[in-house]
């Protein structure tokens, strides 16, 4: 081993040898930064004054609760039964007590009571794989599923039974594009991008919406996860919410009139175009039509 | 074959009759056609840019007659849906309806749009060519100059031509520029209110004066500077590598009749080419995705186009620091970034030849090129400016790199407020390091060392003592014992 | 002790490095010019390949088909972007190659040497200068001639660019919004908003009644705040009718709508209620006045004072305090 080493450091060869020990320091610090550079985390910037009611009570609740439904709007209704519930019961001792609490009224600090959110909250998080997170400070993203959706059901039945509002839902095929496209501008792309694409804000990554069934997109609108502001039926109604989740499933496949769309999100894949194929290839027909340093006759 | 030939030769015969007798052009033509050119590739970086220039004015005509400059607001019932029934300006529903409704139009609009990026990146390309061979040397100072004032107007034809379609993105960066208008000190209010006709988003007047600047007075300011540039490089004839034969006072190259003058054309329909099926075939700027603009929306991700990358890189790494001064601002925070800075970097091309003169007591006239390696410390001050300037252009990505990532945004933003003063002084040292070395070895770049070492006779002839190694034989990196580094004479 | 010796290396090397970049030593001298040679460059080489222009009449054909194509598609076969492109792109690389292929196989190639003749003639200077100087023979009164018309030129170059200051309105617009005591909060549709519709955890945008919602101070982002993350100053608590707070939506950095706005599900583990630009990031808490806690904005987020009606809407209480959007010499900003 240090044989080769040596070898690598003496050997004469093109690459000055003062490049070469500049090379390797270069790259082992841009290896050490990037395995220390810490991963986005929603880093407290709160002093612990923490929810409303929170610190020394039994009861932690979140700091936003979901919105119901809204009068007479279609609801998704989970499946219930006393069994579920029971084996919903043992799973969540397993998985979820020991940040939520055994009884789901949460741990100071670490995270919310869910004893009021009802089952649209369970369903988002565990069907999106963002639960169970392995740090309380961590963001939840969208990831594998930790569950199978019978076990979803379980979890969903028995925090339900601690009571909170139903579960929305979204009829995508009811909605109208135009105001899906209309009111996603006006309340959603300034963080999820203009064609949920995903974006950033300050301290969090914000998702890209291309994965998101219609059900999740309700459940999310209306609970807003993690960061996320939530909307009311009074902000936006049924018919708003499922034009917003008709126009999301529409961004799948955006109508690229143009060509290859180069993935919708603007200048940046535009101006890597234009340099590495664009000036590439006149480049390149340049040094075909043009001769070399060293060919010259 | 014959008949043809003696036909065509007639034809010739006559038509050069024909214009000399009106207009004495003969003498002219003749010098022309017999007018050398050297043939290294990388001087048709420039043709590249000028093609793209070509191709702007063709397709931009086109536009123009379909362009609406006016920012009347309109309920849309055209044939994209997710628009129907939405409130836009005039301007914006003109290019949407080229963009859907109209044949071709969205053809000629990709393609003006990937022109415009294509002509500045060739700019760029070239203008880094000119500098790292020395090229602004003089006599060629006044035509660098030229150049760089064309380099200033592109970028702001080009941010002129996107903004006239006032969709969301570009809207967005019509404020951002309206404000670094006002952050100008002392006159800024003044000035944008003057440009804007009012406070942003302007009046009614500000949408025709936007188009005329972009259809008119830049491209005219553009067309005359580039002739005065190419007419510039006609009187002084074009600056060469050092070669066999090739000195200060003559040019050695291919004559533009007839081999030139046929890659020349190939190069234009090359670019032409490329550019028309880049516009057919990748999607750029597609509008009635980002829908129109309104002061009172934005979305996440809003990039410019890339040559303002530095401006929003630079924006986004200003600590916020306002100078206030009883009560009067005397510098806003988007000065620094999208004022100040894009006046540092022009400010220190324009001022390179003669911080270069007088630090090398240089005055003399240059035709012959230097080889980047030649001349190891401007290589170095180069790369490191370079590396200043693109790290700014590349934070103004940091919002990607943290999506795709994970690295968190301010982690980012600090890091790079230290990084863009420290890696270019790394950048410089190790330029220069590389470069010396390559200089002593001789060796090109990318291949091993080539060429004779020969001691001239005092009768005026040469022996050549060494050459270089054949290539079946492992290569040698180093010229032979016995010469003296950067002294080699080539033959 | 170990600090002031770091900051001294760090002294010597800044001045190395300066020293080195004045280009100390070796690299000052050019290297000599390349002595004269005998080496004659000149050549001229007749190709006759006739497999090159087959090549090249192959291609011109070929450009032919596309560009025909090029009209098929546009007026026959409903002109798909992607093929017309294609079309006329292909026809014109392929005109190309035939060009480039002609101008290196075809026709003769041919290295000639051209003289670049001089550019400085001392000779022509003198006689220039001195065919001006005898335009001026006789002219007595220089000094008077010369200065009179450099006044003449002043006057009318300041003439020919006062229409300039034509072009625009003066600076009084820009102090002015929309809003004034008692316009209504409405949303971008024209329904007012009432104050109980503002949830927790939600974010409105909201534009004056009856204004102009282009207008550069119409947009407003209007949320509310439970008490714990509402810690306005003094002078503003009344701003804030049960803790309904609204913000000009102008980011005052430079410009662009602001429309990020992070509510924790959590606050313990995440981060406080917060609005953020999403052109440069700059972050402002609505609890706390618009403070900026990120980011370049040189100033805090005006704050509009509001109101409830009699009949529960919203209405703005004045106008703000302070100028909205980004900052100029003349900008008024917060006293606090």
């Amino acid at each position: 081993m240090r044989r080769l080493l040596m070898r690598w450091f003496t050997r004469r060869a093109r690459v000055p040898r003062v490049l070469r020990i500049a090379l390797a320091l270069m790259l082992g610090s841009l290896a050490i930064v990037g395995i220390a550079a810490p991963r986005s985390s929603g880093h407290a910037g709160v002093p612990s004054e923490g929810g409303p009611g929170a610190g020394g009570t039994e009861f932690n609740p979140p700091t936003k609760s979901p919105e119901p439904p809204g009068q007479g709007n279609p609801t998704n209704a989970f499946p219930d039964s006393p069994a579920l519930r029971a084996e919903g019961f043992n799973l969540y001792q397993q998985s979820c007590s020991s940040c939520h609490g055994m009884s789901a009224q949460g741990v100071p600090g670490v995270a919310p009571s869910l004893r009021a959110v009802g089952p649209g909250p369970v369903d988002f998080y565990l069907s999106t794989g963002r639960m169970p997170l392995e740090q309380p400070r961590e963001e939840p993203q969208r990831s594998s599923r930790a569950f199978t959706r019978p076990q979803i059901d379980t979890l969903i039945a028995f925090i339900s039974s601690f009571g909170g509002p139903a579960a929305p839902t979204a009829n995508p095929s009811a909605g109208n594009l135009a105001l899906g496209f209309h009111e996603f501008t006006l309340s959603c792309a300034g963080c999820h991008q203009i064609v949920a694409r995903g974006g950033i804000t300050v301290n969090a990554q914000i998702p890209d919406l291309q994965q998101a069934t219609a059900q999740q997109i309700a459940e999310a609108v209306r609970m807003g996860p993690y960061l996320m502001p939530h909307f009311d039926a009074g902000q936006i109604d049924q018919h708003d919410l499922d034009s917003i989740a008709r126009y999301i499933l529409w961004t799948r496949h955006p109508t690229d009139l143009g060509g290859w769309g180069i993935y919708n999100i603007g200048p940046i894949p535009e101006g890597i175009v234009a340099w590495f194929i664009g000036l590439l290839a006149l480049v390149i027909v340049a040094r075909l039509i043009g001769e070399r340093t060293g060919e010259e006759t | 074959m014959n008949l043809i030939e003696r036909h065509v030769h007639g034809r010739f015969e006559r038509a050069g009759r024909t214009a000399d007798e009106r207009l004495g052009v003969m003498g002219g033509i003749k010098w022309a056609m017999r007018y050398v050119f050297p043939d290294h590739w990388s001087f048709l970086l420039g043709e590249i840019a000028l093609y793209s220039f070509i191709v702007l004015v063709a397709t931009g005509i086109y536009l123009t007659l379909y362009y609406v400059p006016s920012d009347s607001q309109v309920i849309y019932h055209g044939s994209y849906p997710l628009l129907q029934g939405e409130q836009m300006s005039e301007a914006y529903r003109s290019v949407l309806d080229l963009s859907t409704s109209v044949p071709a139009g969205l053809l000629f609009r990709q393609v003006h749009h990937w022109a415009a990026d294509v002509f500045i990146a060739a700019i760029v390309l070239h203008l880094m060519r000119v500098f790292f061979t020395g090229a602004y040397r003089k006599p060629r100072d006044l035509n660098y100059f030229i150049g760089l004032t064309m380099l200033m107007l592109a970028i702001l034809e080009g941010f002129a031509g996107y903004s006239l379609v006032d969709d969301l993105l570009s809207g967005m960066g019509l404020a951002i520029a309206y404000s670094v208008a006002m952050s100008i000190p002392l006159i800024g209010g003044q000035l944008a209110t003057l440009i804007w006709g009012g406070p942003f988003p302007g009046s009614s007047t500000f949408w025709p004066r936007l188009e005329i600047v972009h259809v008119l007075l830049i491209p005219v300011a553009l067309a005359v500077l580039i002739t005065m540039h190419l007419a510039i490089i006609m009187r002084q004839h074009h600056s060469q590598f050092p070669g066999p034969g090739r000195r200060e006072r003559n040019v050695v190259g291919t004559p533009m009749w007839p081999a030139y003058a046929l890659r020349s054309i190939g190069l234009l329909l090359a670019v032409a080419g490329v550019l028309f099926l880049l516009g057919g075939l990748v999607q750029i700027n597609p509008i009635w995705q980002w829908g129109p603009y309104h002061p009172y929306l934005s979305e996440n991700g809003a990039q410019p186009d890339w040559y303002i990358g530095w401006l929003i890189g630079a924006l986004r790494l200003m600590p916020n620091w306002e100078l206030v001064i009883g009560g009067r601002t005397v510098i806003p925070n988007p000065f620094w970034g999208g004022a100040a800075f894009p006046l540092a970097v022009f400010g220190v091309l324009f001022a390179w030849p003669a911080v270069e003169r007088r630090v090398t007591r240089d005055i003399r006239r240059h035709d012959l090129l230097d080889r980047p390696r030649d001349r190891p410390i401007r290589t170095a001050i180069g790369a490191a400016f370079l590396s200043w300037v693109v790290i700014v252009f590349a934070v103004g990505s940091t919002d990607r790199i943290f999506y795709r990532l994970g690295v968190s945004y301010t982690t980012q933003i600090h890091v790079w407020r230290v990084g863009i003063w420290v890696i270019p002084i790394v950048v410089f040292f190790l330029t220069r390091s590389v470069w010396r070395s390559l200089q002593q070895s001789g060796s090109h770049p990318l291949r091993a060392w080539q060429g004779e070492v020969v001691r001239r006779r005092p009768d005026g002839g040469v022996d050549v003592i060494a050459e270089s190694p054949d290539r079946s034989e492992p290569e040698r990196t180093e010229p032979p014992v016995g010469t003296v580094p950067g002294r080699e004479f080539r033959v | 002790m170990s600090r002031l010796a770091r900051l001294l290396g760090f002294l010597v090397a800044v001045r190395a490095a300066a020293r080195a970049a004045m280009g100390a030593a070796a690299d000052r001298r050019e290297p000599r010019p390349a002595p004269e040679s005998d080496f004659d460059p000149r050549k001229r080489v007749v190709p006759s390949s006739r497999r090159a222009e087959a090549a090249v009449a192959v291609l011109l054909l070929l450009a032919a088909l596309f560009g025909v194509g090029f009209t098929v598609i546009y007026v026959g076969l409903g002109a798909d972007t992607q093929l017309l492109g294609v079309a006329i792109g292909g026809a014109l690389c392929l005109l190309a190659a035939a060009a480039i292929v002609a101008g290196k196989m075809v026709v003769p190639q041919e290295t000639a040497v051209e003289d670049r003749g001089p550019l400085l003639d001392e000779q022509q200077i003198e006689t220039v200068v001195e065919v001006i100087e005898a335009g001026a023979e006789g002219i007595s009164r220089r000094g008077l001639l010369i200065g009179a018309g450099g006044v003449a030129g002043a006057a009318l170059v300041t003439a020919a660019a006062t229409p300039l200051a034509s072009l625009g309105p003066t600076l009084s617009g820009l102090h002015l919004t929309p809003w004034a005591r008692g316009i209504r909060l409405v949303d971008d549709q024209g329904r007012p908003y009432l104050a109980q519709d503002i949830q927790i955890g939600a974010f409105y945008t909201a534009l004056p009644e009856h204004s102009d919602p282009e207008a550069f101070g119409a947009g407003l982002l209007v949320v509310r705040l439970p008490a714990n993350f509402l810690h306005l100053p003094a002078a503003r608590r009344a701003w804030a009718p049960e803790g309904i707070v609204a913000y000009s939506k102008v980011c005052p950095h430079a410009g662009c709508a602001i429309s990020l706005y992070r509510y924790p599900t959590y606050a313990p583990t995440s981060q406080q209620p917060a609005f953020t630009c999403p052109c440069h990031y700059s972050t402002f808490l609505p609890g706390e006045g618009g403070r900026v806690t990120f980011g370049p904005a040189g100033r805090s987020l005006p704050q509009l004072p509001l109101m409830v009606g009699s009949d529960g809407y919203l209405h703005a209480a004045g106008p703000f305090h302070e100028d909205i959007g980004p900052s100029w010499w003349g900008v008024h900003r917060s006293e606090s």
